[in-house]
C-alpha cells in the first residue's frame, strides 16, 4: 500500500492555508519563524561562550614557543672528544621541574657527521630519550648514553646503537657570544642526522614517519638550517 | 487552591500500620509518624519522586540473578567514593608546578585523617579499575551485551575510556618524580598515533614542553572535565538498566508459556 504524501495536501503559502494575516508570497509561518529564531539564538549563545573557552583550551597547540638562548659556560671548558652536562632550562618560571640535563662538546670533525654550520661549533646533546622521553645519561667509559627506563643506548653521536628508541637524541642549536657558549632552541635528526622540526619522543622521522608525524606550530626548527 | 489527587496504593498501607499501637506510645509516634509522611507526600505531590524510586528500585529481575551482577554498582560505589574523598582532598591540594608537592606532603602528613582519604582515593582509583573491567567481563561472558542492550555496552566502554583517562591525569597530581616521569612516558605514546598524535600531546602539556600550566591543565581535567562527563554517563547506563531491564544468565533455560506449549502439541 503506498504511504500518502501529505505534502501535497499542505498548503504552500500563508494565503492558501488562509491563516489570519497572511501576505502574499509569504511561505513560511509565523509560528515556525518564530521557532527557529528562538533556537538560533539558544545555538548563538551557547557557542558564545562554549567556543571562547575551547579557544582557550586548545590556544597554546597554535601558539610559537618564544625562542630562548641560555648561557652554559666559556668555550674552553668544553673539549671535543667528551661532554660536560650543563643544566638548561626548558620552561621558565616553575623551578626544578622546568629544568633539564643536556650534553655540551666541542665540534670534532673526525667524529661528526652532521653538517658543520653556524649552529654546531658546539653540539649540544639532549638528555631526552627518544624512546618515551625518560632522561638518559652518558657513560663516558663506554661512551654511550644510557636510558634507565627500556634500555636504549646511544652512541658518542646520539646515534641509537640498541634498544627501543626510534631516532637519534635531540639536539640544540649551540652559538658562541663573548667567548660564552649559548644553548638555544631544541631540534629533531633523522637517522642521518638531517635536522628535522623538534618531534616528541617516540616518533620516527626516517621515511614516511616525517609526514605521519608532521611537525607542530608551537616549536619549529630555526628557519633556513 | 484545589490540592493534586494522591496515590492511594502506598497511602492506605502506611495507615494499616499506624492501627496495632500500644495506647501509651500512640500519640508521640502518631505525630512522629504523620510528619514524616506528610513531609514525603509533600515532595511527591510535587514531584512524583516516589513513583520514579520505585520504577528503578522494584524491577522484575530474571531467575538465576546472583552476586555477579553486583559488579556494576561496585563500580558505582567506587566512583561515588573517589568523588567523595576527591572532593575534601582539593581542599588542600594546590595545583602549581612549585607547590604542588609541598601541598600533598602536608595533606598526608600533617592533615588529621589526610593521609588515610588520601589513601582511599589511591587504592580506590585502582579498585574502581578493576571492578570496570570485572562488570565488562560480567556482561560479556553472560552474553548481557546482546540485543537489545548494545548502546548500554557502547556507554560502558566510553566509561571504561574516562575511567583510564581519569587515572592517568590523576597519576600526575602527587607531583612527585614517579608522577612527572610517568606522565612523561605517557604523554610521549599518547604522541605516537600518526598525525595527530603530536596536536594531542600538545594539547595536553598546553605547550611543546611539560611547562608552567599543564599541572593545572591536568587537574581541571581530573576534577571537573571528566567527573561531569562520568557522572552524566553512569546516568544514562542506570536508566538503560532499569528501562531494558537485566539478562538471566546463559545457564538458565528459557520457560516457555504453559499454554503456548499445549498450542504446539
Amino acid at each position: 500500500m503506498p504511504v500518502p504524501d501529505d505534502r501535497r495536501q499542505k498548503p504552500k503559502t500563508t494565503v492558501d492555508a488562509k491563516i489570519p494575516g497572511a501576505y502574499e508570497g509569504e511561505t513560511v509561518t509565523r509560528r515556525r519563524f518564530m521557532t527557529a529564531s528562538a533556537h538560533t539564538a539558544g545555538g548563538i549563545a551557547t557557542a558564545a561562550f562554549t567556543l571562547p573557552a575551547l579557544g582557550m583550551a586548545f590556544g597554546p597547540v597554535f601558539e610559537k614557543e618564544p625562542e630562548r638562548w641560555e648561557a652554559v659556560g666559556p668555550s674552553e671548558d668544553f673539549p671535543d672528544d667528551t661532554y660536560i652536562p650543563r643544566t638548561i632550562t626548558l620552561s621558565p618560571g616553575i623551578g626544578e621541574v622546568g629544568k633539564s640535563t643536556v650534553y655540551v662538546r666541542k665540534y670534532n670533525a673526525k667524529l661528526d657527521s652532521e653538517v658543520k654550520d653556524e649552529y654546531n661549533d658546539f653540539v649540544a646533546i639532549s638528555s631526552r630519550c627518544m624512546h618515551l622521553g625518560c632522561p638518559v645519561r652518558y657513560v663516558e667509559a663506554s661512551e654511550r648514553f644510557i636510558c634507565p627506563c627500556h634500555g636504549g643506548v646511544y652512541d658518542i653521536e646520539g646515534k641509537v646503537a640498541d634498544g627501543p628508541p626510534v631516532r637519534p637524541l635531540d639536539r640544540f642549536y649551540t652559538r658562541v657570544r663573548n667567548g660564552i657558549v649559548e644553548v638555544g632552541p631544541r631540534y629533531s635528526l633523522n637517522s642521518e642526522l638531517r635536522r628535522f622540526s623538534p618531534r616528541d619522543p617516540g616518533q620516527p622521522i626516517d621515511g614516511i614517519g616525517q609526514y605521519a608525524y608532521p611537525s607542530r606550530p608551537s616549536i619549529r626548527k630555526l628557519p633556513g638550517t | 487552591m484545589a490540592k493534586l489527587p494522591t496515590t492511594s496504593g502506598p497511602r492506605s498501607r502506611r495507615e494499616r500500620v499506624e492501627t496495632d499501637e500500644t495506647p501509651a506510645m500512640a500519640p508521640e509516634r502518631n505525630k512522629l509518624q504523620e510528619s514524616g509522611v506528610a513531609t514525603i507526600d509533600w515532595l511527591d505531590e510535587r514531584t512524583s519522586l516516589s513513583a520514579g524510586a520505585r520504577w528503578m528500585m522494584f524491577r522484575r529481575i530474571p531467575k538465576g540473578t546472583n552476586w555477579f551482577y553486583t559488579l556494576g554498582s561496585a563500580t558505582m560505589f567506587a566512583f561515588l567514593s573517589q568523588t567523595v574523598t576527591g572532593v575534601f582532598l582539593a581542599m588542600y591540594y594546590d595545583p602549581s608546578a612549585t607547590r604542588a608537592y609541598e601541598s600533598v606532603r602536608y595533606l598526608t602528613n600533617e592533615v588529621f585523617l589526610g593521609e588515610f582519604v588520601r589513601g582511599m582515593h589511591k587504592w580506590g582509583s585502582t579498585v574502581m579499575v578493576i571492578l570496570i573491567f570485572l562488570h565488562m567481563a560480567r556482561t560479556f561472558f553472560f552474553g548481557a551485551y546482546k540485543y537489545p542492550r548494545e548502546l548500554n555496552w557502547v556507554i560502558g566502554v566510553v566509561l571504561l575510556i574516562l575511567t583510564l583517562m581519569m587515572s592517568f591525569t590523576g597519576y600526575l597530581l602527587p607531583f612527585d618524580q614517579r608522577s612527572f616521569w610517568a606522565t612523561t612516558v605517557g604523554v610521549a605514546i599518547n604522541g605516537t598515533g600518526p598525525l595527530v598524535g603530536p596536536y594531542l600531546s600538545d594539547f595536553m602539556r598546553a605547550g611543546p614542553e611539560f611547562g608552567a600550566t599543564t599541572l593545572a591543565r591536568f587537574y581541571a581535567i581530573h576534577m571537573l572535565l571528566l567527573p561531569g562527563i562520568i557522572a552524566a554517563m553512569i546516568g544514562a547506563h542506570l536508566y538503560l538498566v532499569a528501562r531494558l531491564g537485566t539478562t538471566a544468565p546463559p545457564w538458565i533455560r528459557a520457560e516457555s508459556d504453559p499454554e503456548l506449549r499445549e498450542d504446539s502439541k
